[in-house]
Formats: structure tokens, C-alpha cells, sequence
């Protein structure tokens, strides 16, 4: 479990980017934070992964502040922490296996059979055929963002970051990547934190949803609550997307 | 101002690459690549220009001399005296900083684009250490790649001087013995290690620091080149100055 407490950021100027955000992301389920581009979310994500020292307030995994730790702790800690990253990040001199090994060769004292071991059973969780061998670039978008995937859990991580997974795929693709996170959240029973603005994510894997606007937490809640969001932003926010506009419309032309 | 401001950057990047080192199993096989990619893969074009400029050095000193009181040994020591004071050292170094100091900077920067380096700091490893510590290292064996220029560019002197009848085999070697100060040579891999570390880490903050897309990645490697043959050159100036006046 992740806990935010009056989270505040800036860069020096006098406007803060993140301005107190106080907020819980639990184990085992899928949390995500959406908002419009420029209210926050990378930065709020870059905190939550430690990469950004928070100019006020904490934030706890598992009752642990990651400011108040020792380095030697501090990188315990990261090393509990899985990413997705956007346009995936691999390697692109080493081969599928060598990606999805490197945390265990960084920070396990595993011989290369036991690390190729382990990497075989994530390669074949995440569902990749006949890719152990190719470089990142002879692989699809898809099949890259599995590697990703792959390369986020092998190390067992407690907390797993996902920013923008299914950006440039296709909408199956992109369902099945979700679908993925949201198996590999329940099965490891990670805390899952997934950064987003694409609607169709939050409808199909939004268990808690976080709405980001302007540096400010605007609304919290679920996919299922999402559309009675009584907050003019998230209504503005959800139905910008054509399709969504398309069924409300349908919906109030039924009634 | 921004000037000083890259200055500092550069000198707390520096203190980044000795700070919290990866691993060390892995960082020997980095090691052993980057001294593949950097020191045995430039060996080649070393090589063809060392000799061929070596020649043309040789060849102009021989068609300069009218005066035939002067000795033919000239060729070899006016050879030898431009090539181990400036050529190899210095001309080679220009040219490793568009060869080698391109790639460092777009490998290093397209890591940048791509978010490489940032899957790196996430996971908790220092990436100034991973990536550039290793190549600092493997610069270290660049004064082999200078001594083999130094070698060549004689070699190539010696070949054009005697099969393009300007001096005989003898006439050559002799003007390579001529007045020789070991000192030059001390001077010479002396500039040749500094001008390394400038090979490897001028282009390495250029690419590490860089910002952007696919363009910048192209820009950083051209502006990386100019910065990193204005350093050099200037430290071969201050090197000069105060080692041999």
C-alpha cells in the first residue's frame, strides 16, 4: 500500500505543480491516475517512484517513508519497485532474455541458469513466443511492452509503475496489455499504479481511479463511479472521448 | 552565465561517474565493450589515415627542400618531429572526436530519448556510473591507439620518402635518430591521455544532458564534436606551453 500525504511540488518558481495531494493506492488492485496533460500526473508519478524529492509532505509504502530512509534503504526499497514505461525502455543492445534479466543480474546474486530460469517463467506469464533471442527492434509494440511488463515483475517488485502502457497500440492490443497488468496486480497482489489518459484503461482496469487537474486531486474513485462524478472536470474529462460522448448521448436519448 | 552554468554541470557529472559503482562483474564485461566499440573499432581508420598522412607528410617536406645543402635525413626527422609532436596526438584526436565522440553522444542520447537512462535511475543504478564509467576506462587504452598511429605515419613517411626516390632507406632512419628527445615522447602521450579523457566525457555530458527527440540527438553529436576539438585543442595549447617552453 501506497499512502500520499499533502504531497507538494515545485521546481523553485512560485507555482507548484503538485499542490497537497493526499491519497491511498492498495495492494492488489489497479490504481489509476488520470487528468488532462500538464495537471501533474507525471510528476506525481516521478515522486511516487522516488525520482522527485517532494518539496512538502511524504509518502509511505508501507508505512515507510522513502525520505527518511537510509540510501542503503532507500535502495532496498527501489529495488521492490517495478516500471512501465511509456515507450517501453529497453535495452536496445541486448536481446529480449538479457532485458528481462538485467534486474536480477544488477541485484541478485543468481548464477546466469537460475536468472534465465526465472526469466522464462515471466516471459511465458506475460504470454511472449519465440522472442528470447531478438533485440527490442525486431519485435512488435505489443510484444515490447510485454517485455517491459516482463522485465517490471521479475523481480518480484511489491509496487509495479506503469506510465501510459498501451499508448501506440492498437485498441486490442492495448486491451490485452491492460489486461495483463491488471492479472499480473491480483496474482502478485502488487500495489499497481498506472498513469493514464486513455479512457478506455479506465473502464477496463480503473479499481481505484485518482483525477488530476491542475496540481490538485479534483476526484477519486472507481470505473463504476466514474460517470455519476459529480466534479465538472471529470464529467468534461470523460466525455471528451467521442465514443463516450456517443454512448451518453445514447443512453439520455433512451431514457 | 550559461556557460558556467555547463561548466559546473560537467564537473557534477564527473563526480556522478565515480559515486555508487554498478557492480562489478558487470561492469567488466562494459568495459571489455566499450573497448571494443571505441579503442579496436577505431583502429582501422587509425590506421589508413597514420600512413597515408605520414606519406604526404614526408613527400611535402622532401618537394619543400630547394636547398641542396640541406641533408636528405631532413625528410625522416622533419617526419618523425610532426609526427609524434602534433600528427598523431593531436590530428588523430580531432578526428577520434568525430568518430568516437559522435557515437558516445548519440548512443548516449538516444538511451536519453528513449527513457533507457531513466529505466536505469528507476531500478536504482547509478547511470552516470554504467554508462560512463566505462568508457573513461576504456580510453585509458587510447595512447596504444596513438603509439600505433605514431608507428604508421613513420612507417608511411618511410615508404614514400624511399619508394618516391626522394631519400634512400638509410637517409630516412637516419634523420629518425637525429637529435631525439625521449621527452617529446612523455609530452606527447601526456597530451594523448588528457586529450582521452576530453574523447570521453565531453561527448558523454553532451549526450547525457541532452533533451528532446531523434533532431537533438543529431545536433548534441555535432555540437559535442565542435566542443570536444575546441578542448582539445586548447588543452594541446596549454599542454605545450607548459611542457616544452
Amino acid at each position: 500500500m501506497i499512502e500520499v500525504k499533502e504531497l507538494k511540488k515545485g521546481f523553485g518558481g512560485d507555482e507548484l505543480v503538485l499542490k497537497g495531494i493526499s491519497t491511498t493506492f492498495e495492494k492488489g488492485k489497479t490504481n489509476l491516475i488520470i487528468g488532462q496533460s500538464g495537471s501533474g500526473k507525471t510528476v506525481f508519478l516521478k515522486c511516487l517512484l522516488g525520482l522527485f524529492r517532494p518539496t512538502e509532505g511524504k509518502i509511505l509504502y508501507d508505512g515507510q517513508a522513502y525520505s527518511e530512509l537510509s540510501p542503503e534503504n532507500q535502495r532496498t526499497l527501489r529495488e521492490q519497485m517495478g516500471m512501465v514505461f511509456q515507450g517501453s525502455a529497453l535495452f536496445d543492445s541486448m536481446s529480449v532474455e538479457e532485458n528481462i534479466m538485467f534486474p536480477l543480474k544488477m541485484f541478485t546474486k543468481q548464477r546466469k541458469a537460475e536468472r534465465r530460469e526465472r526469466a522464462n517463467e515471466v516471459i511465458k506469464r506475460v504470454n511472449l513466443i519465440n522472442a528470447n533471442n531478438k533485440l527490442p527492434s525486431e519485435i512488435s509494440g505489443g510484444m515490447q511492452k510485454r517485455v517491459a511488463i516482463a522485465r517490471a515483475i521479475v523481480n518480484n517488485p511489491k509496487y509495479l509503475f506503469c506510465d501510459e502502457p498501451n499508448s501506440g497500440l492498437d485498441p486490442r492490443t492495448a486491451t490485452l496489455i491492460d489486461n495483463l497488468i491488471q492479472e499480473i496486480t491480483h496474482e502478485y497482489e502488487i500495489t499497481t499504479i498506472i498513469n493514464t489518459h486513455d479512457m478506455n484503461s479506465v473502464m477496463e482496469i480503473g479499481e481505484k481511479i485518482v483525477f488530476l487537474q491542475k496540481g490538485h486531486l479534483a476526484w477519486e474513485g472507481s470505473k463504476d463511479t466514474i460517470f455519476r462524478a459529480d466534479n465538472d472536470d471529470v464529467t468534461n474529462f470523460v466525455y471528451s472521448s467521442d465514443l463516450f460522448k456517443k454512448v451518453r448521448e445514447a443512453v439520455i436519448k433512451d431514457s | 552565465m550559461g556557460y558556467l552554468r555547463e561548466i559546473g554541470l560537467y564537473i557534477m557529472m564527473l563526480k556522478g561517474v565515480f559515486i555508487k559503482p554498478t557492480k562489478t562483474s558487470v561492469l567488466r564485461n562494459l568495459i571489455l565493450k566499450e573497448i571494443d566499440d571505441l579503442i579496436i573499432g577505431s583502429l582501422g581508420i587509425v590506421c589508413f589515415i597514420s600512413f597515408f598522412v605520414g606519406g604526404v607528410v614526408a613527400i611535402q617536406t622532401a618537394l619543400n627542400m630547394d636547398n641542396p645543402i640541406l641533408p636528405k635525413s631532413l625528410i625522416g626527422f622533419a617526419s618523425r618531429q610532426s609526427i609524434i609532436l602534433e600528427f598523431a596526438p593531436t590530428f588523430i584526436s580531432i578526428i577520434m572526436a568525430g568518430k568516437v565522440g559522435s557515437f558516445i553522444t548519440s548512443s548516449i542520447g538516444t538511451m536519453r530519448v528513449t527513457e533507457q537512462i531513466d529505466a536505469l535511475e528507476v531500478m536504482g543504478i547509478n547511470s552516470l556510473n554504467y554508462l560512463v564509467f566505462p568508457k573513461i576506462v576504456a580510453m585509458l587504452f587510447y595512447p596504444f591507439v596513438i603509439a600505433i598511429a605514431m608507428f604508421l605515419g613513420i612507417l608511411g613517411g618511410y615508404t614514400a620518402a624511399v619508394l618516391g626516390g626522394f631519400a634512400t632507406g638509410d637517409q630516412f632512419i637516419q634523420g629518425l635518430q637525429e637529435d631525439f628527445v625521449p621527452f617529446q615522447l612523455v609530452y606527447a602521450f601526456i597530451k594523448t591521455f588528457v586529450f582521452a579523457l576530453l574523447l570521453a566525457t565531453i561527448p558523454s555530458y553532451f549526450g547525457y544532458y541532452m533533451k528532446g527527440g531523434a533532431l537533438e540527438v543529431g545536433k548534441a553529436s555535432t555540437t559535442s564534436f565542435v566542443w570536444t576539438s575546441v578542448f582539445i585543442i586548447l588543452s594541446n595549447y596549454l599542454i605545450t606551453q607548459l611542457l616544452l617552453s
